[in-house]
């Protein structure tokens, strides 16, 4: 099991690893997320980004948004060139050159893992490199304009799936990444949300303390992408959650067997289900969902989301054994 | 200085690869298998396995993941190796050009194999001449003792401060990777002593200081225990881009007399000099065969076989491809009246193959400028003889009896 | 020349190796994004919880004192540290 859990008071007191001045968004949770994960950092640490909003916002020339040594080399290598550093630091611990490994923890979006990177992503976790991913989620790619990923849920708008007269948005279903990468049977998989952070932030520590490949899934609301004020980006996370639509989940796998634990609001939920929320709670919000909305309202689309969030909320509580 | 005694194994191309790189033993290895690479991939990983190099293998999923993962490594300061062929090669072109662009001394054995389609695993060109824009250093090897020999002074030339680019060492595929050579080989501490430690580059960035900033020198590389952090692969919009190729051309410039010094560094040791040109019997020749690699041991029997019937032909092997040797080029071949340019591979819709644009460059602005005449041979492992060299040098002749290159483009040994 | 910056855009002789980053990015004052509406702290409500700091995209919010400051050199006015506020004590307030 981890070591003591992180309290507020300790985040608090951590110095940023990021500094202000970046080019992202105004209200862009993305850049949240990476002032939390690197609060949980531990120690000497190496950043790696694939191609995307928080690479380019962090490191546009002749300006740097990072304290701590960072590389990004292109869209779909992120894994690997995290790969090659993490056997490199290896070496030079081996041949006495340095006393301890640095962490090594990649930042990569939605397009760079699930579609363009995955297959470096799937090669590192075999491999079972040293190495923690943050995947954030913005669900499409964004940096380029927000075209549809495979991150992108069924029946958002995004500029490459439009919602016109006769498609409502794209047609296929976001791809399960995380349990994807939990059954490679790496030690750590879990998913997060900014609207919980000391969750997130414990999480990524558990990460980092892990030897062998973890992996963090962390929904990221774009307001310029799913059309929301800027305001809302953490309120949006939060229903995400309580609509059961990205539940919090870590996995681990021992022996071979890879074993779900339910965390923080949706622990609560499998408790007591009353407490899940609507998923149209959470559509209504997003102008990207609005088609489902207005002209008239799409019951029928709307249910199809539904009965899929509910599928997974059911294998989800089913792998946790609270079924 | 006397020249050290070598030992004598019997290696195939691969192997001698596999071996040089042993000696380095540079801190990481990551390689996907291809052939004609396969032998060098699979030495090294016995090596590893036998506990005989303390390098970090790493099995990668894709070549495009290989040098990736050389990148990642080069730019904490390891040493990185990996090598490819074709394919390969051409998975891995988008990342060809940010490692020489982050200026890391990746080292690369690439086993030249013909592009597909059709699939095709034999020796040609085309794979490395698709990356000669890249900002790769290629040296182009005759023979496997020289692939040997240049796989263990590659580290030197990338890591050199005023080039700190990555190098391309080329050997053709199944003539040179799969045959049996009798290599002399350094002994170990020789081979470490030579490659040393990489030297250590500086940069200056600007740090928060007091209310604004102040400069400060570090290390170029990923170092979560210096002072300061570097941030690498930076994003640069029109107005500073440009700057930046420019700075890396002047890397390619330096090159040029690294890469000469350290051949006669190394020549000092083992007894072999190597240079940016390999020139034989250019002295009073007429006319010059001028190409790359294997082949080029075959067209020197050719040349000893035409000087005994009366011509006076010399041979230009290219070494170093990239940067161009054109000042070498134009001393070398200055008083030559023809040139028979062998490219083993094609430029389709060029003007000429590879090699005969570049030497067509180099002799332009000249006022004495011999018969260029380019042959395309050899693709995709076609063979070519020593009759093939004496036929087209008699083509040459021809062309200088009639005053001028009678067919812009003439292919050896094909069929129809 | 004793210089305290690197110029940019730089000349090709004076730029940093390889392209690396050479400047931070609190040079840029992003504050300058706002489009007419800030955060405003009333530090009688404010109880120094801290997690404006947490949820702050920008870092421009910082506990000093025990109370919230935001740092308006680089508040873009997104607004979010005034909607997670749990005790109501930031309010967007035309500039």
């Amino acid at each position: 099991m981890s070591s003591a859990r992180l309290k507020l008071k300790d985040v608090l007191a951590k110095e940023d690893l990021l500094y202000p001045g970046h080019r992202a968004c105004a209200g862009c949770v993305a850049a949240s997320v990476f002032r939390m994960v690197l609060k949980a950092t531990r120690g000497p640490a190496v950043a790696i980004s694939a191609t995307g909003c928080l690479e380019v916002a962090t490191s546009i020339l002749p300006y740097t948004s990072w304290k701590i040594p960072w590389i990004h080399n292109a869209f779909e290598n992120a894994a690997a060139t995290a790969a090659g550093i993490e056997a490199a630091f290896k070496a030079m611990k081996k041949r006495g050159l340095i006393d301890e490994i640095p962490d090594v923890i990649v930042f990569a979006g939605d397009g760079g893992t699930y579609d363009i990177g995955f297959q470096a992503l799937s090669g590192a976790l075999e491999r079972g490199h040293d190495f923690l991913y943050v995947l954030y989620d913005n669900e499409a790619y964004m940096n380029t304009g927000i075209q549809r990923s495979g991150g992108t849920p069924r029946f958002a708008w995004t500029t490459t799936s439009p919602a016109g007269e006769e498609i409502p948005g794209k047609l296929e279903w976001k791809k399960p990444i995380a349990h994807i990468v939990a059954e490679h049977k790496i030690p750590y998989t879990a998913t997060a949300s900014p609207s919980e952070p000391m969750d997130l932030i414990n999480k990524v520590r558990r990460g980092l303390e892990t030897e062998g490949p973890a992996f963090i899934h962390v929904i990221c609301p774009c307001p310029r992408g799913w059309r929301f004020p800027t305001n809302l980006g953490i309120r949006v996370a939060e229903l995400a959650v309580k609509t059961c639509f990205f539940p919090l989940w870590e996995a681990t796998c021992e022996d071979g067997d890879v074993k779900y634990r339910l965390t923080g609001t949706s622990l609560a939920i499998a408790k007591k289900p009353e407490l899940k929320l609507p998923v149209e709670e959470y559509l209504k919000l997003q102008g990207r969902f609005s088609h489902l909305f207005r002209p008239e309202k799409r019951a029928d689309l709307i249910q199809e989301i539904q009965a899929a969030v509910d599928a997974n909320w059911g294998y989800v509580l089913k792998r946790a054994g609270l079924a | 200085m006397a020249v050290l005694e070598q030992k004598v194994i019997g290696m195939t191309g691969d192997e001698a690869v596999a071996y040089a790189i042993k000696q380095v033993e540079p801190d990481i290895v990551a390689a996907y298998p291809i052939t004609p690479q396969t032998i060098i991939v699979e030495r090294f990983s016995e090596y590893v396995a036998d506990g005989l190099v303390r390098t970090e293998f790493v099995a990668v999923e894709s070549e495009h993941s290989a040098l990736s993962a050389c990148v990642g490594a080069a730019a904490t300061g390891a040493r990185a190796f990996t090598a490819t062929a074709a394919q390969g090669l051409a998975l891995m072109w988008e990342i060809l050009y940010i490692a020489s662009s982050l200026r890391l001394p990746i080292v690369m054995a690439i086993v030249n194999r013909a592009l597909s389609a059709p699939i095709n695993i034999h020796a040609d060109h085309s794979d490395t001449m698709g990356a000669r824009d890249s900002g790769w250093i290629q040296l182009y090897c005759e023979n496997s003792q020289e692939a040997y020999d240049t796989c263990i002074q590659a580290w030197r030339i990338a890591e050199h401060p005023d080039v700190r680019l990555p190098v391309m060492i080329c050997l053709d595929g199944f003539v040179l990777s799969h045959t049996l050579e009798d290599i002399r080989a350094l002994p170990d501490e020789t081979v470490k002593r030579f490659v040393g430690t990489p030297p250590e580059i500086r940069v200056k960035v600007e740090v928060p200081a007091g209310g604004g900033t102040e400069i400060v020198e570090v290390p170029y590389k990923l170092d979560p225990w210096a002072p300061v952090p570097l941030t690498m692969g930076t994003f640069a919009m029109y107005d500073c881009y440009f700057e930046y190729k420019r700075q890396q051309e002047e890397g390619m410039k330096a090159a040029l007399k690294v890469i000469e010094e350290i051949g006669r560094e190394y020549g000092q040791l083992s007894g072999r000099y190597y240079g940016l040109i390999h020139p034989y019997r250019l002295e009073d020749a007429d006319v010059a065969i001028v190409g790359l690699g294997s082949a080029m041991g075959t067209a020197s029997v050719a040349v000893d076989e035409l000087r005994e019937g009366g011509y006076r032909v010399g041979l230009l092997r290219i070494r170093c491809f990239r940067p161009f040797p054109v000042e070498q080029v134009k001393e070398t071949l200055k008083n030559v009246r023809a040139v028979a340019i062998m490219d083993r591979a094609m430029s389709f819709g060029g003007p000429g193959g590879p090699l005969f644009m570049d030497m067509a460059a180099v002799f332009y602005g000249e006022a004495r400028r011999p018969l260029l005449a380019n042959f395309i041979y050899g693709l995709g492992g076609r063979d070519i003889s020593v009759v093939d060299f004496k036929e087209a040098v008699k083509a040459i002749y021809g062309d200088l009896e009639a005053g001028a290159v009678r067919e812009p483009m003439r292919y050896v040994g094909l069929r129809g | 020349m004793a210089s305290k910056s690197i110029p940019f855009p730089p000349s090709w002789r004076e730029a940093p190796m390889g392209g690396i980053a050479y400047k931070p990015s609190t040079l840029l004052r992003t504050g300058t994004w706002r489009l007419g509406l800030k955060p405003v702290v009333d530090e009688e409500k404010c109880t120094g919880c801290g997690w404006c700091h947490i949820y702050c995209p920008d870092g421009a919010a910082n506990l000093v004192d025990g109370k919230a400051k935001i740092d308006y050199d680089y508040c873009k006015g997104c607004g979010i540290c005034a909607e997670q506020c749990p005790a109501g004590a930031i309010s967007m307030v035309k500039e």
